[in-house]
């Protein structure tokens, strides 16, 4: 088997005091292969986010304490010193962040902050840091590339900006692209071009994409391999037919119950009673708990560990799951 | 209704304590605690003064003329022979007085101008506005020797001269924060409940710009005191004999090396309570208004 | 019809931009163009279109929350925007609106009680605080919130807790109309469905109508009787639920239908995928206003605006080509597919 090309193991992320820390991921783990397209989905404070910049290093210290292991082609990206960081983030791993306007520089043209990403991993002259700019726009689908070149970020559509910073993310061909949510402050109509657009992407520079979204409908348009977080935790992973066919954790089967529909006719939606916790808030056992119809004593005490449901699904409940195409069970709140 | 049983029945934050405020004023900043005290003493100075002045603060005598500090007169006597020390306490009402008085004035003057102009817009915000930059185009002791020199001395001149000197800074900030506030959509669902437009301000705007309002007061409460001292030191402030730490250095000059101590003395408590006031300010401005603490 | 509850006749509103000190003309704005629909009494009419189409903008000019620069707003045989200030403000007792933001739009320095009771003290509804107290108890119960929550603020509680609260406010004078923007929009997905069974149950119980403003399709399935499309100020498509999702007629809904990404990985249908961005609402092409986008677009769109014209069955549609495009499942197929071809050879890849 060949290693993965990245690979987090017990990924630990605390803030506030030592005595009282705040953990806001807790003992996270997953590979990832060369060339795949994996989607961590969760709701707000799930960690979904905080994962994504634990592996950029972003995480701000020493505010935030991240332990545990990242391996990025072998290498423990925890081991390494600060000023390796730099030259990893841009050529190895490229990130496109889910605000546009406010991750690009407005006093700058796009077609200098493309070639300023160029010249940071690679050196060439500055025509050829120009045509390779004006290239990767016409890759991303912008009209009249050359001609956009000397434009500012405000000239720019909320999608057009998503391109732009989808080309400055591909400009070194980086091994690993993480999405966190891309597509969130767009239009449902800009959105299918953006999710086009970066399926096409992938395919052609053959990378892989970490994606990160609140939408089960993203990531399922997406992603190959789904993870599930919930309040800092995964509960549940496997191959996104797997997962989206036979969801197992009853939060994700409540979640996919919950999502509207197109085609779909009941006069009611299904609802997952209570709110989602806050970071940390949760010390002990399943982080599920307070909202879980299944719930048993023991869920209380101890976190459930993950449990095979197939050779690519794992889902942290006790409760096994129910064989394919039985009807999905009624959780709390719908029997009534 | 089963409603109930599916809403989340915990609440999110804890309960904020009520002196959470004053706790973070003084975490960590052990110059404002020791700013806090001294304004603390002076301000008990200025109440307890009949009590503490060791002479009447008026009291002339021609035996003890200009005499250095001794144990009779710690800060020795003016042309007058009039004890400083005792002047010092007595003035310390002055500057007190006109340090918290006349900003907390300003404040309620200046805040519903702004309030009107911010709220209201059209004619009533360009005629503000403009007197207000107006006011502004000129620095506040130029303004107040200006409107000092046309109403003349005296305690009541003194308060107007000082309040409408600061007047035009927190117009300027309330209408500010007004504009911004009135954007915020809890603004607008009052208007769509019904709610009449005197509540809404009173009861949806004025306390949500109440922060920087009060710390511009507590920040310029320093810039009063320093004012009055100007003002009585180029003598149109607090009129002789009435003392006041600007007309004890002016009294001082005019014996400024026979005995330096009026000088000295007066300047050292403007210095430190001024310098208190404004660390007070800093430290309330941090916790109220974290925006504006770069 | 005599059950109709409210409607908007020829409804504008244009926002020009400040003058400059100089007096230089800013470019106008022209959020809604000319919108007229109903809203029938106990009907769910959804409101839908992205950012900039005046959804919103749309929701506010009926209740007066923006002055409207023209038209009619029919309520109880008055029209609205004719009414005084004082007049109107009376008028809201029965109108009222719930806000998309949870967190902006609750005050944050009142408690629960003063927020849910300020509508009941501006109307007078209970004399006294301990009568006001035990309707807001009534309301926070019917909202699906515990009553000892009176006395706490807005920032203890979670997003779709405060969505809650908004809820209760705005049904605290028993209105019989509400307008409510984006309200799940900002909510997690697991509380969205929450919010949205909860104004349903509502609406059933108290019989309000509701004009419930969303930005894609997928959420107002379950709780509208109507759909009205929004693009560009105009509403290009209006009609009942089920013809709106089964038989959209306006090339600009079947787009938005085909965008709203499904949770299912084998759903490999064919989307229609639209090219370019929606135009500024501060430079609206002519003719049809969405023929910069539309994949039938013709030479007869980009001179002429298509009326809202009614295909028989209560459905309206403004295009051109509505007769000739009622499309078949098979049909949207067909179209789809040319016009996956056509990105494929524009676009590079």
């Amino acid at each position: 088997m060949t290693t993965p090309l990245l690979r987090v193991e017990d990924l630990v992320v605390e803030f506030g005091p030592k005595s009282a820390p705040i953990r806001v991921l807790e003992k996270v783990n997953f590979e990832m292969m060369s060339g795949s397209s994996i989607g961590i989905v969760g709701e707000s404070g799930s960690g979904k986010s905080m994962t994504s910049l634990a592996i950029m290093r972003l995480i701000p210290e020493p505010a935030g304490r991240v332990s545990g292991r990242i391996e990025f082609d072998g290498r423990n990206l925890l081991d390494l010193p600060k000023k390796e960081m730099p030259r990893i983030r841009g050529r190895d791993i490229a990130m496109i962040f889910q605000e546009p306007m406010s991750s690009l520089n407005p006093v700058m043209s796009i077609g200098d902050q493309i070639a300023e990403g160029i010249m940071l991993h690679e050196s060439m002259p500055r025509e050829k840091r120009r045509e390779k700019a004006a290239e990767l726009l016409r890759l991303v689908g912008m009209p009249d590339p050359m001609g956009r070149l000397d434009s500012f970020p405000h000239q720019f559509s909320g999608g057009m900006r998503q391109r732009v910073m989808i080309a400055m993310a591909i400009a070194c061909n980086p091994r690993l692209l993480i999405a966190d949510e891309p597509t969130t402050a767009l239009d449902v109509t800009i959105q299918a071009q953006v999710l086009q657009l970066m399926k096409q992407v992938r395919k052609r520079l053959n990378s892989s994409i970490l994606i990160i979204s609140h939408d089960l409908g993203v990531i399922a348009d997406i992603a190959e391999h789904v993870i599930v977080m919930y309040a800092g935790r995964v509960i549940e992973t496997g191959d996104s037919r797997s997962i989206f066919r036979n969801p197992t954790h009853p939060y994700t089967r409540g979640l996919l119950d919950s999502v509207p529909r197109l085609k779909d006719d009941r006069k009611r939606l299904h609802q997952i009673p209570g709110s989602v916790p806050l970071a940390g808030m949760i010390r002990q056992g399943c982080p599920f708990y307070a909202r879980c119809g299944l719930r048993m004593d023991k869920c209380q005490q101890q976190m459930p560990p993950m449990q095979s449901v197939n050779s690519t699904h794992n889902a942290a409940c006790w409760v096994t799951a129910p064989p394919l195409d039985t009807p999905r069970l009624v959780v709390a709140g719908e029997m009534r | 209704m089963t409603a109930l049983d599916h809403g989340a029945q915990q609440v999110v934050a804890p309960e904020p304590g009520k002196f959470e405020i004053v706790g973070k004023i003084f975490a960590g900043r052990p110059a404002t605690v020791v700013a806090a005290f001294v304004i603390f003493a002076f301000i008990l100075i200025a109440i307890l003064a009949p009590v503490i002045a060791p002479y009447d603060a008026l009291a002339q005598s021609f035996l003890r003329i200009n005499h250095g500090p001794s144990w009779q007169h710690w800060l020795g006597t003016d042309q007058f022979g009039r004890d400083v020390l005792s002047r010092m306490i007595y003035g310390s009402r002055n500057s007190m007085i006109f340090g918290l008085l006349a900003p907390t004035l300003a404040a309620i003057v200046g805040t519903t101008l702004g309030v009107i102009a911010g709220y209201f817009g059209g004619i009533a915000d360009r005629v503000i506005s403009r007197v207000v930059d107006m006011l502004l185009a000129f620095p506040e002791l130029l303004l107040a020797i200006l409107i000092a020199a046309a109403l003349g001395g005296g305690f009541w001149n003194i308060v107007v001269v000082l309040t409408v000197a600061f007047v035009p800074g927190f117009a300027r900030v309330a209408r500010a924060q007004t504009l911004s506030v009135k954007q915020e959509p809890y603004v607008e669902s009052a208007i769509a409940v019904g709610v009449r437009t005197p509540t809404i301000i009173f009861r949806h705007i004025v306390p949500n710009i109440a922060a920087p309002i009060v710390v511009l007061m507590t920040l310029w409460t320093a810039s009063a005191i320093r004012l009055e001292a100007s003002l009585s030191f180029l003598g149109i402030g607090t009129q002789a004999p009435n003392p006041s730490w600007g007309n004890i250095i002016r009294d001082g000059l005019n014996n400024l090396f026979g005995s330096p101590w009026p000088i000295i003395g007066a300047g050292l408590a403007i210095t430190c309570v001024v310098l208190s006031f404004n660390l007070f300010g800093d430290a309330v401005r941090d916790v109220l208004d974290p925006e504006t603490n770069q | 019809m005599n059950d109709v509850l409210i409607s908007a006749r020829n409804l504008g509103k244009t926002f020009s931009s400040a003058s400059g000190l100089l007096g230089r003309k800013g470019r106008d704005v022209r959020a809604v163009d000319g919108v007229s629909f109903d809203v029938h009494r106990r009907e769910t009419v959804a409101l839908v279109g992205e950012s900039g189409c005046g959804k919103s903008t749309l929701g506010r000019l009926l209740l007066r929350l923006i002055e409207a620069s023209e038209g009619e707003v029919h309520y109880m045989g008055k029209d609205l925007l004719k009414l005084s200030r004082e007049q109107m403000r009376a008028m809201r007792k029965d109108l009222q609106f719930v806000f998309q933001d949870p967190y902006g739009s609750l005050s944050p320095r009142r408690t629960i009680f003063e927020i849910i009771s300020e509508p009941l003290e501006v109307f007078s509804v209970g004399k006294t605080r301990s009568q006001r107290r035990e309707r807001v108890a009534q309301l926070l119960d019917q909202v699906g919130l515990s009553p000892s929550f009176m006395d706490r603020q807005p920032r203890q509680f979670s997003g779709g807790q405060r969505q809650r609260i908004g809820i209760a406010r705005a049904i605290a004078l028993d209105p019989t109309f509400i307008v409510a923007d984006e309200p799940v929009s900002s909510l997690d997905v697991s509380v969205q469905a929450q919010i949205v069974n909860l104004m349903q149950d509502l609406q059933e119980d108290k019989g309000f109508s509701f004009l419930f403003i969303a930005h894609d399709l997928s959420v107002v399935r379950h709780i509208a009787d109507r759909v009205a499309v929004m693009y560009l100020g105009r509403i290009v498509e209006i009609g009942p639920k089920a013809m709106v999702y089964d038989t959209p007629h306006h090339p600009y809904t079947q787009a938005l239908l085909s965008a709203v990404p499904e949770p299912d990985p084998d759903a490999k249908k064919t989307q229609i995928i639209l090219e370019g961005d929606v135009p500024s609402p501060a430079n609206v092409p002519p003719g049809c206003s969405f023929h910069t986008r539309c994949p039938i677009v013709q030479a007869v769109c980009r001179r002429d605006r298509p009326p809202l014209l009614d295909t028989g069955k209560g459905q309206m549609v403004a295009c051109h080509f509505a007769e000739a495009h009622p499309l078949t499942k098979g049909e949207h197929a067909d179209l789809a597919k040319t016009r996956l071809q056509a990105v494929g050879s524009t676009g590079a890849l």
